[in-house]
Formats: C-alpha cells, sequence, structure tokens
C-alpha cells in the first residue's frame, strides 16, 4: 500500500508539471489552431531565466524568500516576453497561410530557440539551486513525499484555481472563449482579437515558466534541451485531454503522470513511454476528441 | 530553345566545375572526427584540442621525416549516418590516419569506409566491446579500455571489497549505457555470489524519475549499478538521497567526469564510479594538462588523455613504419612500445591497448579520488 | 529614404529585444566558482542587430506594399512565375528535365566521393519527401510519425539480411511491403481521428516503433544496433567503396525517377483524385460516393511503402543502423521538406529536399551556429512564401476574351 502511495505521489507530481505545460498548449490551440511547438522551449527558457536570476541573487546574498519570488517572477516575465515575441514574430503573419505552413513555422522557431539558449549559455548540464528547502515538519513523510512535490503540487492547484476564475469571470476571460468560439464573430463585437491572441501567450508562457522552474529546482539541474520531451509529454496530455479545454488539459497531465508512474512501478520503465502512448491511442479510439472535448458539429 | 537548353548546361557544368577536389602537397594527414557541435560536443572537442597540440609540437620539431603534419577536423555529431560521411569526406580529402570517432555507434558505421582506404582509426573514447572482439575492424585500435573492462571493475569491486549480495542494475537505454549494465547483469549471475533484484531501463530526459526511485526502494537493494552519462546519473542520486534513500550508488566512467560532482553537488558525496587508471603521476600526463591550460586557458575536458595519447601512438606508428600503408601502421603499433600519457603502451592484435584499464574512485569532499 | 516614424519603430524594436535577451544572453554564472559574468557587449550587438534587421524588413514590406498597390491600381495581372510556365509547358520540361538528369548522371564523375555520398542522403530525402507528400500533401492527413515506417523498411533489411542472408535486391520489395502492413495497421485505429489528433497519434506511433527497437534487444539488439549490413550487390561483384557509392548513386537515380513516375500518375489517378477530394472536403466526398476508409488506408499504405523502401536502402548506405537514427527530429525534418518545398508538387519537394538536407551540411563552416542557422531559415521561409518555394497550382482553364470578342 505504501508503495502505491508512493507512486501516486510520484505519478502526481510528474502530472502537475504536464498540466502546466498542457496549459498552455491547449489554450493556444483554442484560440488559433496552431500545435505551438515552440511552447516546450518557453518552458525551457522561463526555467533557465530563473536559474539565471537566482544563481545571481544568491551570490549576491539575498534570502532565500526573495530568491523563490524575484526568480520565479522574471521566470514569468520573460517567458511572457518571448511567448509575446514568437507569436508576433513567426505565428502572426501566418495566420491565413495554410494550417501547416504555421506548423513548419513553429517547428523551425523550436529548433532556433534551443540552439539559441544553447549558444547563450551552455551545452552542459548546469546544477540549479536548491529554491525549495526540506521543511522540518515534513520530515516523517520525506521518503514518500518531498517538500517540493508538495510545493508543485500547492502552486500547480493555486495557479488552477486562478486561471479557472479567470477565464470563467474576468473580461478577459470572456474575451478570449469569444474569440475561441468564433474569431469572425468575436472581432465584429469589438474584441481586439490580435490582443486577445498575445494575452493568450502570454499566460500560457508564464504558466509553462513557472512549471519550469518548479521542476528545475526538483531535479536540481538543467540544460538547453529539458523542453523537447517535457513539451511533446505535455501535448500528449493536452490531447488525451482534449485540445482546446481547459479542465481538460490538467486531467490529461495527471492521467499522463500516474500512468506513467505505475507502468514504472508495476511493470517497467522500459516501456513507460509505449504505455503513455498506447493509453493515448486507446482513449482516442473510444472518445475521438478527447476526455473532456466537445466534438464539434460537423457543419456542411 | 536548344541554345537555351545549352547555356544552362554549360553554367551548370561551370558549377560543378568550382566543387572539384584539390590536392595539397606532401603531408602526413590525421583525420579527427568526433561530435563537435550538438549536445555530445563536451566529449569530442577535447580531443580535437588535443590532436592540435600533439601536431603543433611535433612539426614544431621537423614533423615526421621531414613532412609536416596536418589536420583535417570533421563533425560527425555522434549520428552512425552522419559519421559515413563525415568518414567518405575525411577520405576524399586523402586522409592518412584518424583519430576518432568518439562515440561506438558512429565509429562503427564509418570504420568499414576506412577500412576500405586502407586507413588506421584510433578512437580516444568508444568502448563498444565488439569493436575490436568481433574482428571485423581490423583497422581499428583504441587507447581505452572496453565496456566489458569496466563492467568487470565495478562487478568485482561491489562482490569482493563492498561484499554486496543485492544488486540493482539500471541503465540510460543508449548503446554504451545498456551494453555496460548488461555485462554487469551477466558478472553479476555469474558469480552466484550476489542477487540482480532489478533491471531498468530509465528514459533519458524525462521530467523526473522518482517512480523509478520508489522501484529501486521496494526491490530492498543494497545498490545501484548505474550505465550511462551523468546528467541521468546526477537527477537518479538526486532524488535517491532526497527520497532517504541511502543506497550505495556505483557508475562508469561516463560519470566520472566533474560536471557529475558540479550539479549533483552535495549529492555526489560517496558515490563511485570507473574511470581510466588515474595518471595524474604521470609526467607525460602533468605535461599535457599544463599545455592545454596554457593554450586554451582551461582545464581540458572529457577523454583529452585518451586523445593525446591516442594522437601520439598514431604518429609514432607512422613514423616508425616509416609509411601511413595499413599493414605497416598496424605492424608498427602493435610491436612498438610509446609513452603516452596514459602509459607506456602498446595494443594487441584485436586493437586494445595494453597497459590501459580501469581503477574505481569514489567522490570524496567534492572530488574524485581513486579507491585504493 | 526611411521615415521618421519607421526609425522610431526599429528603435523600440531594438530596445524590445535588448530587453528581451538580457538575462540569457547578457548573464553568464558559473554556479561552482559563484561568478557573474556581464557580457554588455552582447546587448550591444543584438540591439544593432535587430535594429538593422527590422529596418530592413520595413523596408521590404513597404516596397511589396508599393508594388501591389502599383498592380492595383494599373489592373495589372500578378505575372505568372517562370516555374510554373516551365512545370507546365512541355515543350520547356522535357528538355529541361533531360538536361538535369544528364547533369545527374555525369555528376559524380566531377566531384569528390564526398559529394557523392551527400548527394545520395539529398536523394534519399527527396524520396520520402515524395512519399509523405502522398499523406500530408495530397490526402492531407498530418503524419508526425512517418519515420517509424523507414525504421521498419531498415530494420528489415538488417535483420533479414542478418538472420537469413537476404540480399539487397530481395530485401527491398519485402521492406517496402512491410512498411506498408505498418501503415495500414497504423491507419485502421486512426480512422476516425482528424487533424491534430491523427498528429499527436503518429507522433506516439513513431515514438512507439523506436521504443520497442530500443528496449527489445532478443529481436533488435538493442540500441548497439545491427553493424555489417552490406552494400547493394552488383551481380556478385566485390565493389571497392568508391564504386559501391557510385553504383548507390545510381540506384538511387533510378529509384527517384521512379518515385516521381509513379507518384505523378498517382496524382493523375482515381485514386489521386480521390485524396485531393478528401483533403479538400470529407464529406462532400462522401456524399460523392468515395470510401472513405479505402482511401485514407491506401494512402498511409502507398506513403509507407516509399518510406519502407528508402529505409531498405538507408540500412545498405550506412552499412550500420541503431534507433537513435529514427527520432521524432527525422519525422519533422521529412515534413519540413514537404512543406517548405511546397505541399502537393513534386517539384516542390525535390527542391525542398535539396535544400534542407543540402543546407546543414555546406553550412558546416558556420559549425556551432549551423542549426541556429537552420531554424531561422525555416520561419523566414514560412513568413515570406507560406504556400513553398513552388506552390502547387491546380489545373485549371480559363477562357480570356480576345478583343474582336471571341472567346478563346
Amino acid at each position: 500500500m505504501e508503495y502505491f502511495i508512493e507512486l501516486f505521489f510520484s505519478g502526481l507530481t510528474r502530472g502537475a508539471i504536464y498540466a502546466l505545460i498542457a496549459l498552455g498548449y491547449t489554450m493556444v490551440y483554442g484560440i488559433i489552431g496552431l500545435i505551438n511547438f515552440a511552447h516546450g522551449e518557453i518552458y525551457m527558457i522561463g526555467a533557465f531565466t530563473s536559474f539565471v536570476v537566482a544563481t545571481v541573487l544568491s551570490i549576491y546574498g539575498f534570502p532565500l524568500l526573495s530568491i523563490i519570488l524575484l526568480a520565479g517572477l522574471a521566470a514569468a516575465v520573460w517567458s511572457a516576453s518571448y511567448g509575446y515575441t514568437v507569436e508576433k514574430i513567426a505565428y502572426r503573419p501566418l495566420r491565413h497561410a495554410p494550417r501547416l505552413s504555421a506548423l513548419i513555422s513553429a517547428i523551425g522557431m523550436s529548433i532556433f530557440l534551443q540552439n539559441y539558449v544553447l549558444l547563450a549559455q551552455s551545452p552542459d548540464f548546469q546544477p540549479f539551486p536548491e529554491l525549495i528547502p526540506d521543511f522540518e515538519f515534513m520530515e516523517p513523510f520525506a521518503h514518500v513525499v518531498g517538500s517540493s512535490d508538495v510545493v508543485i503540487l500547492l502552486t500547480t492547484a493555486l495557479v488552477m484555481v486562478g486561471l479557472t476564475l479567470l477565464i470563467k469571470f474576468s473580461r478577459l476571460g470572456k474575451a478570449m472563449r469569444a474569440t475561441a468560439q468564433d474569431r469572425t464573430m468575436a472581432m465584429l463585437v469589438g474584441i481586439d482579437v490580435n490582443k486577445i491572441i498575445s494575452m493568450t501567450f502570454i499566460i500560457g508562457s508564464s504558466l509553462a515558466a513557472i512549471g519550469g522552474m518548479l521542476i528545475a529546482s526538483h531535479i536540481g539541474q538543467i540544460n538547453f534541451f529539458i523542453g523537447f520531451i517535457a513539451g511533446i509529454k505535455a501535448f500528449t496530455a493536452a490531447v488525451l485531454g482534449g485540445i482546446g479545454s481547459i479542465p481538460g488539459a490538467v486531467l490529461g497531465g495527471f492521467v499522463l503522470g500516474l500512468t506513467e508512474s505505475f507502468a514504472t512501478g508495476y511493470v517497467s520503465s522500459d516501456y513507460e513511454d509505449v504505455f503513455a502512448f498506447s493509453l493515448l491511442v486507446l482513449i482516442l479510439i473510444f472518445k475521438p476528441a478527447g476526455l473532456l472535448g466537445r466534438e464539434a458539429a460537423e457543419k456542411v | 530553345m536548344k541554345k537555351r537548353v545549352l547555356q544552362k548546361l554549360a553554367a551548370g557544368a561551370l558549377c560543378l566545375g568550382l566543387a572539384a577536389p584539390t590536392f595539397a602537397a606532401d603531408t602526413i594527414k590525421l583525420g579527427v572526427a568526433g561530435a563537435h557541435s550538438g549536445d555530445l560536443a563536451s566529449y569530442g572537442l577535447p580531443s580535437v584540442n588535443a590532436a592540435k597540440l600533439v601536431v603543433e609540437q611535433i612539426n614544431a620539431s621537423g614533423g615526421i621525416d621531414g613532412k609536416m603534419v596536418e589536420l583535417l577536423i570533421e563533425d560527425d555529431v555522434c549520428k552512425p549516418e552522419v559519421a559515413t560521411n563525415t568518414a567518405t569526406k575525411l577520405i576524399s580529402d586523402g586522409v592518412n590516419v584518424v583519430m576518432g570517432h568518439i562515440c561506438s555507434g558512429a565509429t562503427k558505421a564509418a570504420l568499414p569506409i576506412y577500412n576500405n582506404a586502407g586507413v588506421v582509426v584510433m578512437s580516444p573514447s568508444a568502448t563498444n566491446p565488439e569493436l575490436t572482439q568481433s574482428g571485423d575492424y581490423p583497422n581499428f585500435y583504441r587507447t581505452i579500455a572496453s565496456d566489458d573492462a569496466q563492467a568487470r571493475t565495478e562487478v568485482d569491486f561491489a562482490l569482493n571489497v563492498l561484499g554486496l549480495t543485492k544488486i540493482a542494475v539500471i541503465h540510460d537505454k543508449g548503446d554504451y549505457g545498456k551494453g555496460l549494465a548488461e555485462f554487469a547483469k551477466a558478472f553479476l549471475e555469474k558469480s552466484g555470489k550476489a542477487e540482480v533484484v532489478l533491471f531498468e531501463g530509465v528514459t533519458p530526459g524525462a521530467v523526473d524519475y522518482s517512480a523509478v526511485v520508489q522501484k529501486i526502494k521496494r526491490s530492498g537493494a543494497e545498490a545501484v549499478i548505474f550505465g550511462g552519462y551523468h546528467p541521468e546519473a546526477s537527477k537518479i542520486i538526486t532524488q535517491m538521497r532526497k527520497k532517504r534513500l541511502d543506497t550505495i550508488f556505483i557508475s562508469d566512467d561516463g560519470v566520472k567526469d566533474d560536471t557529475f560532482i558540479k550539479v549533483a553537488g552535495k549529492y555526489a558525496e560517496g558515490v563511485y564510479a570507473t574511470g581510466p587508471k588515474d595518471t595524474s603521476s604521470n609526467p607525460l600526463s602533468k605535461k599535457a594538462v599544463e599545455a592545454h591550460k596554457a593554450k586554451f586557458g582551461t582545464d581540458p575536458g572529457a577523454f583529452y588523455e585518451n586523445a593525446y595519447s591516442a594522437t601520439l601512438a598514431l604518429l609514432n606508428a607512422v613514423d616508425k613504419a616509416g609509411s601511413t600503408e595499413m599493414a605497416a601502421v598496424r605492424e608498427a603499433l602493435q610491436n612498438n612500445d610509446v609513452e603516452t600519457p596514459v602509459g607506456t603502451i602498446h595494443f594487441d592484435k584485436m586493437g586494445d591497448a595494453v597497459g590501459v584499464g580501469f581503477a574505481m574512485y569514489q567522490v570524496k569532499d567534492g572530488q574524485y579520488v581513486e579507491v585504493k | 529614404m526611411f521615415s521618421l516614424e519607421q526609425l522610431k519603430k526599429s528603435l523600440l524594436v531594438s530596445l524590445w529585444f535588448a530587453f528581451l535577451t538580457f538575462p540569457l544572453l547578457v548573464i553568464k554564472v558559473d554556479p561552482i566558482q559563484r561568478t557573474v559574468l556581464w557580457r554588455w557587449e552582447n546587448m550591444v550587438l543584438v540591439a544593432i542587430g535587430s535594429f538593422l534587421v527590422s529596418l530592413l524588413v520595413r523596408v521590404f514590406n513597404q516596397h511589396q506594399e508599393r508594388r501591389r498597390e502599383r498592380r492595383a491600381a494599373g489592373g495589372i495581372a500578378e505575372r505568372e512565375p517562370l516555374i510554373q510556365v516551365i512545370l507546365r509547358e512541355p515543350k520547356y520540361l522535357y528538355p529541361l528535365s533531360a538536361a538535369v538528369l544528364l547533369c545527374s548522371l555525369i555528376f559524380p564523375h566531377l566531384v569528390s566521393t564526398y559529394q557523392t555520398n551527400i548527394l545520395i542522403t539529398a536523394l534519399m530525402y527527396v524520396m520520402l519527401g515524395l512519399g509523405l507528400n502522398i499523406v500530408v500533401g495530397l490526402a492531407g492527413l498530418l503524419d508526425l510519425g512517418y519515420v517509424a515506417f523507414y525504421a521498419v523498411g531498415a530494420y528489415s533489411y538488417a535483420l533479414l539480411n542478418y538472420h537469413f542472408d537476404v540480399g539487397f535486391w530481395m530485401a527491398l520489395p519485402i521492406g517496402a511491403l512491410l512498411a506498408a502492413m505498418f501503415g495500414v495497421l497504423l491507419g485502421f485505429p486512426v480512422l476516425r481521428l482528424r487533424g491534430d489528433y491523427l498528429a499527436i497519434v503518429t507522433l506516439g506511433f513513431g515514438e512507439i516503433i523506436r521504443l520497442i527497437l530500443e528496449n527489445w534487444n532478443e529481436f533488435s539488439q538493442g540500441p548497439s544496433g545491427i553493424s555489417n549490413i552490406p552494400r547493394p550487390g552488383f551481380f556478385g561483384v566485390e565493389l571497392s567503396l568508391e564504386s559501391a557509392i557510385l553504383y548507390l548513386y545510381y540506384i538511387m537515380i533510378a529509384m527517384v525517377i521512379f518515385t516521381i513516375f509513379v507518384v505523378n500518375r498517382l496524382q493523375d489517378s482515381r485514386i489521386g483524385r480521390a485524396w485531393v477530394a478528401l483533403r479538400e472536403d470529407e464529406i462532400a466526398c462522401q456524399a460523392m460516393g468515395i470510401d472513405k476508409r479505402k482511401t485514407k488506408l491506401t494512402a498511409f499504405a502507398l506513403g509507407a511503402t516509399w518510406a519502407g523502401m528508402v529505409g531498405v536502402i538507408f540500412a545498405a548506405k550506412t552499412t550500420f543502423i541503431n534507433p537513435a537514427s529514427f527520432t521524432f527530429l527525422e519525422s519533422a525534418i521529412i515534413l519540413c521538406i514537404v512543406v517548405l518545398g511546397g505541399m502537393g508538387s513534386i517539384f516542390g519537394v525535390i527542391v525542398g529536399a535539396l535544400v534542407l538536407i543540402l543546407l546543414p551540411e555546406y553550412l558546416r563552416a558556420l559549425s556551432d551556429y549551423r542549426m541556429l542557422a537552420f531554424g531561422a531559415v525555416l520561419v523566414t521561409m514560412m513568413i515570406f512564401r507560406p504556400q513553398g518555394v513552388v506552390a502547387n497550382i491546380r489545373r485549371s482553364y480559363q477562357f480570356r476574351a480576345n478583343p474582336d470578342g471571341e472567346g478563346q
């Protein structure tokens, strides 16, 4: 039983990170129908920015709490700026072009950003400062679930609630939903669609950045390539949950994380990804629009 | 109409003509091939520096039989399909001997091409046992011991020195890591002294490894033997220690790298790793490291000494043989001892260096110290 | 020539980029030595660089805008690009293709083996691109796991040769057939999926194939791969390396011509028309009585066939294969070839393959900046030519009024 709980928590932590990244995919997809392949790279840039900022601050002797807040803020701000710029340079000119052209542009952007960080920083793995200390009161449970797992889960929960409220009740959220439903119609009722799309990228990117910082501090290392696999997994999670649906992305993230964790624990980690992708295929066969995706009625 | 076609043809022929190869004057051409860009560049670039230093030194003292040594440096990104292009490029450029490639897969793909052209190849870092033991690659030599020798060292250490009985074998599913792990598993099972309680591969680059760590814990292993490179090793060890698991960690020379200690930090303490025998007391090795610091201003990286030794051994053999013919160079490599930073070595018939081997190291106070 | 407004905007852009690249390009930390390096010179470079690029783009856009206006005002129709004229008119196309063919036949005798070798790789990607073009370009099914079929082909030759000593020429059709079977296998479960759901499932399929090859040692020898795969035999004659490469080159030329011929015929066939119709509108297609299931499956199977064949050639060319050669990035590159060249256009795919494969090879001079440039080229190409280098223009018939009023 203890083993089960341990695996459950490993899966939850992993799932939380997938969910944070998947939100960016799903929001962008919902609004402009593009698989933003560069999103994994935005996550990596967020993690790297927080690495640079946290290390600089710790060298200059700032207290831990301020380091966490400032590094998190910097990660979110810069990732959001990168997301905004990427959209403006690589996707906006292609909004009316064939869908695949935008996809290729996204793949190109992903390769570019990866190599940009490789050249600007370092090809080697870097040690990420331990931002989350081991809490005293967590000690009895430390062998099952660590302090950083708890912080990751709490932050994710907080972010989800915040995002849901934002989408549901704020003016911006309403405009985003309207744009996702019908871009032309939204434009006609006076929504600045370009601004809403930019905002989507900004929000999605900062969520990914927070995920990036949390996970990098959890595993204690970082390099320019971390965005690739995380990005593909998060994208899988988004599709699993029903791409375009925000609760779907969260659910998909957790389902994927737990599947991988249990597959590793009870079968073998040799085939952990095979399980993840097989689950995806199975779910899509029975629910072609994902777990929570709505099947769009075909208009003729 | 016809005229236009002719024009096009003429233009085409002209641009093709420009690409024709050129042949240089009488020099000995030493190819240096390996990963010089991409994510494995940190394993390949030190060998380029080593070759540059050795060649500079030899040319300064008059070259070999009056012939200057010329370097041809080509990147293979550690990919087999690129390595074949790299090899044909080197051969087209008239290479005489090659120091490289860095990764075993790339080396395997490139060797038949060199063999066909009668070029001897010496790798500083390709450790796959098949390369020498299969007998398929008569032109291949290396200045590093093979994976099975390394697995042997690890297993002997775990059984005889530490006296362990339950061991988990973990690998990174890669060419190098999985090969090593399989040897370790086979040796452990054959010895009958210890039980392999877990044999698993982890996915390189996965977001985290806590599920595998829990599995190691449940298996009740006293030690983990890990086959793979340092990024995965540091991730696993960090998560193991964070989950309050103080299982002994034994790994390979992919982990015996200072980057591992840097990244894993305090969690690296106490980790065992095999690596080439300590040569820091060897005067030639000191000289080589000093030369690197003087010229490039940094400490040399992975496989630097092996690359330095390989370059020395190759050029020495060319000197002794008085030619670059494959048979003559092979003969010279097998029959002459040469002083190198990794010790005084010659090569056996299969291509392995006699006189290089592995020793066990442990991280103590943030440094690898040889376990006596 | 620049207005003040433009300069101001470009200045803002350059400030923005200076801000954007600040943490990663300016600061460099060493967490072990605990030192910080401030590389302010990079910020200056970025600012100047982005200022110039932004000005250039602005001028270019203005120029385009003016040309468009002039055209609209003068009522001048867009001139048909030369390349389209050539592709349409047999009297240009045939002699030109003959010239290209002749050129490619004598090419290896003019250059070094290395150049020939690279060209073989490029030709392999031409075939892969043309194969994927059937699935993506014609049938409109986004396949991100195309490399799986490539792996099936490569491994079927390697394993058949290893166990049963099957030769290259025997393995070629077997590999193609096996790949086609896998194509159908993948096709069945995903028939109901559309668009991007299809994309992720195919991506997953590609990964699953690679992971199985990596983990199932007894079957595929795992990550250490299979070595000593023989090159194509020439009636039992032992060939030297140079002649083997030359031979392979001519095989590739023949294969590419064969592929072009077949794909061209397919396009104009009943099934080809059905693919295009399916791409344009699935429902209308079904209403017209086209069997959606059969049409999609043939697209997958035929696309996979080509990947299987190239896989066999790949194994024969490198003589060594391991699962690391069949990653997602490979699928992405092949997809880039198809889209960059111009979806659905055969000539476009050929151009795309040559550009994308030869570019990194000749960009070697840029060494470290090679992949950076590659990414930037992809983005730039898409922005300025989203329809690809050679757009596929569907045959259309126009009636133009003559001055004397008769239709022509």
